[in-house]
């Protein structure tokens, strides 16, 4: 359904070209649930904002490749055509659920507008839609929720409708950038529950943008780790927890503290190092300068993404030919 | 180990003001009733959901914020009855590190600067004194000497938390506060500033208050963990006791609720209903208990208060009547 090909998304600073998304491909079927993991500034939601053509043109452009959706090129849409698309198949939440929300209209003004131009609803039959939808991803009360600003409502509520607003129309396909970073632990988990059962009953896809992967481990069939605007490694989701391959995936992983572990016993795994700048990039392999498998050979050339059993891809000189 | 620090009864509330003449228009219970000891060389984690006061508990030890009642014991003296000067005196000893490393280090002072603050407020030492302590102490924490002359933007995010942690030990203290230190930090990032305060803490013999709102980094790094919940300290246990078999339902709630990265473990996920209540109009009776799936009539009615259920688990929940009220011990008063 969406299929993204080589994908290179950069941006002109004064220092140079930042390569934010540096030839990403990636696929995401009807229904599948795809979860990008990466620490900041690897590229994930520029790689979400492209598919949208949300990003500011300039300082961005696309530098090369494609994203098709049910065989159009997004990249090659006019803007209206574009904007047909958005909200109505292609729908997107955002990480603050404060800061996307428009402060001066009610949550039913908001949510109605969707119905209205995507749906050509009437005004009465867009605030019934709103209170169906507001109920239906839990919020208590739609009936008098439609009518508050949202500052009446607190960070779960406000996510929840982020929700409704984008599944509105029953989009086929929903980008979910860092959805529950925001959100405490108890609404957090709320949310995940809330996420998994609109995916089973709409059938909607989801492409899952995080640096949890503990919420990708509870939602994702497949998962794609990114670092440095690359895909690194690509796996269901079983899978790369199982056999991670590539040492960041492996570096990560073992950053995140067992449950049996406690410092009076043993140090937590350090990956050394910090994340190179989008500007100042290694010439071989992005990970190289903190891997501590690297060999000369990485330095020199950047890995390709290599298939190493079916389903599992990993841009690793080392692990794809051990 | 001997007790460094206890805290009774510590309570703050901010009043709301508002209406005509902004007039006290209501109270915010941010802190009510907190109670905890920190032995020395002890990592107590306090662990909680944002507004639960866990961030102002930390503030009041230090009075950074001036709480409204209560005791705060340290090195024999009930800080909170201390005159500013005398107060100044075990400031020293007691230092912290916040969340957000951008925010909390001044853009326009070098990092010799930053570091060598503390340094000017408490001692009395001569420039090249100061420098070779700046020197020593960014060496400890994984820096270099010639990082001394640069300024905070020239670092990345995990480089400043070391230059706030440099800042906070350079006066050698006895207590480190640490609130959310790690939580704006990326992951491969986190575990070489958590393995750097383990390392630090037996190097110089610290005790630390660990705050944060992340349950798998308060685990690894706490003997013992405060469960917090609108104001009020909910349950507090070694740390394997804790996690292993938690009696509050808050806490088993909220242990249900980490997503854990392991997408063969199979959910048995205990859903809280509804939001946390504000701190301005708590739930009267048990605070809890409009979300609490154990819920009877008296948790409506009657506060409960901590007790000691076993040895050294302390829960404050009707569920467990039969133990004994429990008060953390005063610190023994040692001169330093």
């Amino acid at each position: 359904m969406l299929s993204i090909r080589d994908l290179k998304t950069y941006f002109r600073t004064p220092q140079g070209i930042a390569r934010a998304v540096d030839g990403v491909s990636l696929d995401i079927g009807p229904g599948d649930v795809v979860g990008v993991v990466g620490e900041s500034g690897c590229g994930k939601s520029v790689m979400a904002l492209s598919i949208l053509g949300l990003l500011p043109r300039p300082p961005a452009y696309f530098a090369g490749g494609e994203i098709r959706f049910n065989g159009q090129n997004l990249l090659k849409l006019q803007p209206d055509e574009l904007r047909r698309l958005r909200g109505n198949q292609i729908s997107m939440i955002f990480q603050e659920p404060m800061s996307a929300l428009n402060p001066v209209f009610t949550v039913g003004n908001q949510l109605q507008e969707v119905f209205q131009v995507h749906r050509n609803l009437n005004r009465s039959e867009a605030l019934q839609s709103s209170i169906d939808m507001l109920a239906r991803v839990g919020v208590p009360a739609p009936e008098q929720r439609v009518r508050e600003y949202p500052y009446q409502l607190s960070g779960g509520m406000r996510q929840r409708v982020m929700i409704a607003m984008a599944l509105a129309c029953r989009p086929a396909l929903l980008l979910a950038d860092e959805p529950t970073t925001a959100l405490d632990v108890s609404i957090q988990a709320q949310i995940i529950e809330l996420m998994i059962a609109l995916k089973e009953e709409l059938g909607t896809a989801i492409l899952l943008i995080t640096h949890d992967l503990g919420v990708v481990a509870e939602i994702s069939r497949r998962v794609a780790v990114m670092y440095t605007g690359k895909i690194m490694e690509e796996a269901p989701t079983l899978d790369l927890f199982d056999h991670p391959l590539h040492p960041y995936t492996r570096g990560l992983l073992a950053s995140i503290p067992r449950a049996e572990a406690s410092f009076e016993t043993e140090y937590m795994n350090e990956i050394m190092g910090v994340v190179p700048s989008v500007a100042d990039l290694p010439p071989g392999c992005h990970f190289e300068p903190r891997c501590p498998e690297a060999i000369a050979f990485c330095r020199a050339q950047a890995p390709a993404m290599e298939e190493v059993w079916p389903g599992h891809r990993v841009a690793c000189w080392r692990a794809a030919h051990a | 180990m001997p007790e460094l620090l206890t805290v009774r009864n510590l309570v703050k509330h901010f009043p709301v003001r508002g209406g005509f003449l902004g007039r006290r228009a209501a109270v915010v219970h941010a802190v009510d009733d907190v109670s905890f000891s920190l032995g020395e060389n002890e990592t107590l984690g306090l662990v909680g959901e944002s507004g639960c006061g866990k961030t102002t508990t930390g503030f009041s030890i230090l009075r950074l914020i001036e709480p409204t009642s209560g005791e705060v014991w340290f090195q024999g003296e009930n800080i909170l009855t201390l005159t500013p000067e005398r107060m100044r005196k075990h400031r020293r000893h007691m230092q912290i590190v916040f969340q957000d490393p951008f925010g909390s280090l001044n853009p326009r002072l070098t990092v010799e600067r930053v570091i060598e603050e503390p340094l000017l407020n408490h001692e009395d030492l001569s420039g090249a004194e100061r420098r070779t302590l700046v020197e020593e102490v960014l060496v400890m924490v994984g820096l270099l000497p010639e990082h001394m002359t640069r300024f905070p933007h020239e670092f990345s995010g995990g480089q400043r938390q070391r230059i706030c942690v440099a800042r906070a030990l350079v006066l050698r203290p006895r207590l480190v506060i640490g609130d959310e230190p790690v939580s704006a930090l990326d992951v491969s990032v986190r575990a070489q500033v958590l393995n750097l305060m383990v390392r630090l803490q037996r190097l110089l013999n610290l005790s630390y208050l660990f705050i944060s709102h992340d349950l798998a980094v308060i685990r690894y790094v706490s003997h013992r963990v405060g469960v917090m919940y609108l104001g009020q300290i909910v349950e507090l246990a070694g740390t394997k006791t804790l996690y292993a078999k938690p009696l509050h339902p808050y806490t088993w709630a909220l242990l249900s609720a980490v997503p854990v990265p392991d997408p063969r473990r199979a959910r048995k996920r205990i859903i809280l209903e509804g939001d946390i209540p504000s701190p301005m109009n708590p739930p009267a009776g048990c605070r809890f208990h409009p979300r609490c799936t154990e819920v009877k009539p008296i948790c409506r009615e009657q506060a409960p208060i901590m007790r000691v259920v076993e040895n050294n688990h302390a829960v404050r929940c009707h569920l467990y009547e039969d133990g004994e009220p429990w008060n953390p011990a005063l610190p023994a008063f040692r001169k330093s």
